[in-house]
């Protein structure tokens, strides 16, 4: 079973991307559980999602203390919040940021494997949200998809597809984009 | 045909499966998204139901009544201060013998204002008559919405039944779910046509004074229809396993068959139990999970057999009866009253608060170590 | 307006699997007649009657039958009045019981 914990601020959309990254595993023959750490939801607070990907049946109901991926959505979390708190060895961390993995740090996390990929940039190139709040939820699945390999982008396409009503086209392209932008 | 649902859409979908007649309910944090796709379903006209808006709970299942009560099937939604609200035709849905069924989120009660898990609300309704079970997961969820109808309107039974859910931790989190074919269903679950309804050809009285002479006998009725559901829950949890692949009955043995000890619970927590009983096994600790779907009609006889084996009993309550114990210890410890196995009252997630696997080691952990309690909250905070 | 219920037979159950699930007509309220309760009879006097029927929208219990004319089941009349009362042509009157 691989564990996705997803940190955002209300309005970026985690809790629904934590949704579609289970669909888009379901796709693929996965037992899937998605669900958001239940506050109060306010815009700008900050959210965290989960998301379970296994090969048998999933019975676990509690929130992910040890994750095998962080996914930031926003980081100024990264001051805000313990982040990296339980990530297991080896763990993969993918944020979104202009600027280099190297330029974080974690000192929590022992051996953490971090990527970064602009998907603000991306998500406003696509028309995703505003220029002070933009959408990047959809965006940052392409990146997570590459870093992870947990999916293929055409699962996270399909899913986007399936779970965004308004605006999917733009959605699923800017998933691609930041597919193909990030290097691993 | 398989989907990603949480299990909001789940109690919906199964309540669209069953093809019911009459939907009313008022929506309320976190069951509000049942009423929306129901609605929404109906508007659509992929369900040939009335969807009758209310200004309240009680006005619901006052709906719900007098429509079950012409013969039509009916299904409602509820969660917490809600289904407090509902609490005087909670009582009436039982004594007319009116199988509706309802589906109620669990949630606190307040003060203080909480949306999170906690079994108290549906626990409180006890002694109403109602068949009242708990799911662990979303598939459970659709499965249970049909059985129910099947069950409750069992000529044995016509009783309501309560169905519930765990806040968010069900409501809220998405699972895969089979929703199998339309044409398996209809062939599973029959037209519901009960024996006397409100019929203008046929008339009838309903509901009248009762005196002494007649009322302890109605009663005695009401229990025997909640013994003769054991029977029924049974049969119909193996018809439903021989045509979608999916067993049920009123308890489920996890590794309980050689466990020395095993710890019974109910809704999610069960589910988290079970990963937990795993992770102990590996570790050596011969440990098992008695899930309690039903708690009315109470299990008593599976329980005592399914607990025989063991040496010491820990329960797990999301709940609690204020001034004695967990209300499903409560429960165990009468069940078991003949045997002398040590019993662990364990007091859990009250008020949404997370329970995770490695609290459910820190139970076993007690139960191996400290003598037998009735009573111990787990993880409770800054108590002297 | 459908079939008539035999209602002056008290019904007994020799078995409770006989008895209905919940108190309907067919149970206690056959066996339970409010008639009991009356100290004061409804009396209906045809040629008066216009058949405008608020007699029957009125008593509660209901114990006026839509007959022609509306016709009082005594079996369950308590005797409230309010048909008398109501009634505007005055074609109700009112007899003591136990007269
Ligand atoms: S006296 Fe009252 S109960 Fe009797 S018929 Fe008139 S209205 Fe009905
Ligand atoms: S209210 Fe008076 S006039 Fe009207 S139907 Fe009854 S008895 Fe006749």
């Amino acid at each position: 079973m691989v564990e996705i914990r997803f940190h955002g601020r209300g309005g970026q959309g985690a809790v629904k991307g934590s949704d579609i990254l289970a669909v888009a595993a379901f796709h693929e023959g996965k037992e899937v559980q998605a669900f958001p750490f239940f506050g109060v939801e306010r815009r700008g607070a900050p959210v965290t999602a989960f998301t379970r990907i296994s090969n048998e049946e999933i019975r676990i109901h509690c929130y992910i203390y040890d994750p095998d991926v962080l996914v930031i959505l926003d980081p100024t979390l990264i001051c805000a919040v313990p982040l990296s708190d339980g990530l297991k060895e080896n763990g993969k961390i993918i944020i979104n940021s202009m600027k280099e993995p190297s330029e974080f740090s974690f000192p929590d996390a022992k051996n953490p494997h971090v990527y970064t990929a602009d998907c603000s940039s991306i998500a406003m190139k696509f028309g995703l949200g505003t220029q002070e709040s933009p959408i990047i939820n959809t965006t940052i699945l392409g990146a997570v998809a590459k870093a992870t390999g947990l999916v293929k982008i055409e699962s996270v396409v399909k899913a986007i597809r399936e779970r965004i009503p308004t605006r999917t086209e733009p959605n699923a392209q800017a998933a691609i984009e930041a597919f193909e932008q990030l290097h691993v | 045909m398989k989907k990603v649902l949480t299990g909001n859409f789940a109690a919906a979908y199964g309540a669209t499966a069953a093809k019911v007649n009459v939907i009313s309910a008022y929506p309320i944090t976190p069951q509000t998204t049942i009423v929306e796709i129901l609605s929404e379903i109906v508007a659509d006209g992929e369900l040939n139901a009335e969807f009758v808006k209310v200004e309240s709970e009680h006005s619901a299942l006052a709906c719900c009544i007098g429509a079950q009560a012409t013969g039509a099937r009916t299904f409602t939604a509820t969660s917490s201060q809600g289904l407090a609200l509902m609490h005087e035709l909670i009582h009436w849905a039982a004594r007319a013998r009116l199988p509706i069924i309802m589906v109620n989120v669990n949630r606190a009660m307040a003060p203080g204002w909480s949306i999170w898990a906690d079994a108290t609300d549906s626990i409180s309704q006890r002694d109403t008559g109602w068949i009242q079970m708990y799911c662990e997961n979303n598939q459970e969820v659709f499965d249970t919405v049909l059985m129910s109808y099947k069950i409750s309107e069992s000529e044995s039974v016509m009783l309501p039944a309560l169905i519930n859910l765990d806040a968010f931790f069900l409501s809220h989190t998405s699972q895969v779910v089979d929703l199998y074919n339309e044409a398996r269903i209809d062939q599973f679950l029959s037209k519901y046509d009960p024996k006397i309804k409100l019929d203008v050809d046929d008339p009838h009285a309903f509901g009248a004074l009762t005196s002494p002479e007649h009322y302890y006998e109605f009663s005695y009725k009401m229990h025997e229809a909640q013994i003769n559901a054991i029977r029924v829950i049974k049969e119909v949890g193996q018809e439903f396993g021989k045509i979608f692949g999916r067993t049920y009955d009123l308890t489920e043995s996890y590794r309980c068959d050689d466990a020395e000890l095993i710890l019974v619970s109910y809704g999610t927590i069960a589910g988290t139990a079970k990963e937990a009983v795993d992770q102990m096994r590996n570790s050596g600790i011969v440990v098992g999970v008695l899930k309690i779907r039903y708690f009315r009609p109470f299990p008593t006889e599976d329980v005592i057999k399914a607990l025989h084996p063991a040496k010491k009993v820990g329960v797990i309550d999301r709940a609690v009866s204020y001034g004695q114990s967990g209300p499903f210890f409560n429960e165990i410890r009468s069940t078991l009253y003949h045997e002398s196995t040590p019993l662990y009252g364990f007091i859990a997630g009250l008020g949404g608060r997370d329970v995770s696997t490695h609290d459910i080691e820190n139970m076993v952990d007690i139960m191996q170590n400290d003598p037998a309690q009735d009573l111990i909250w787990i993880g409770v905070k800054n108590v002297d | 307006m459908g079939k008539k219920q035999k209602n002056d037979q008290p019904v007994e159950f020799k078995s409770i699997k006989d008895m209905p699930d919940t108190p309907t007509s067919v149970g206690s309220m056959l066996v339970n007649k409010t008639s009991t309760w009356r100290s004061i009879r409804p009396v209906i006097i045809d040629e008066k009657c216009k058949r405008c029927m608020i007699c029957w929208k009125y008593c509660p219990e209901p114990a006026i039958h839509p007959t022609d004319p509306p016709s009082v089941d005594y079996n369950y009349c308590k005797g409230c009045g309010i048909c008398y009362e109501e009634c505007p042509f005055d074609a109700i009157i009112i007899e003591q019981e136990g007269k």
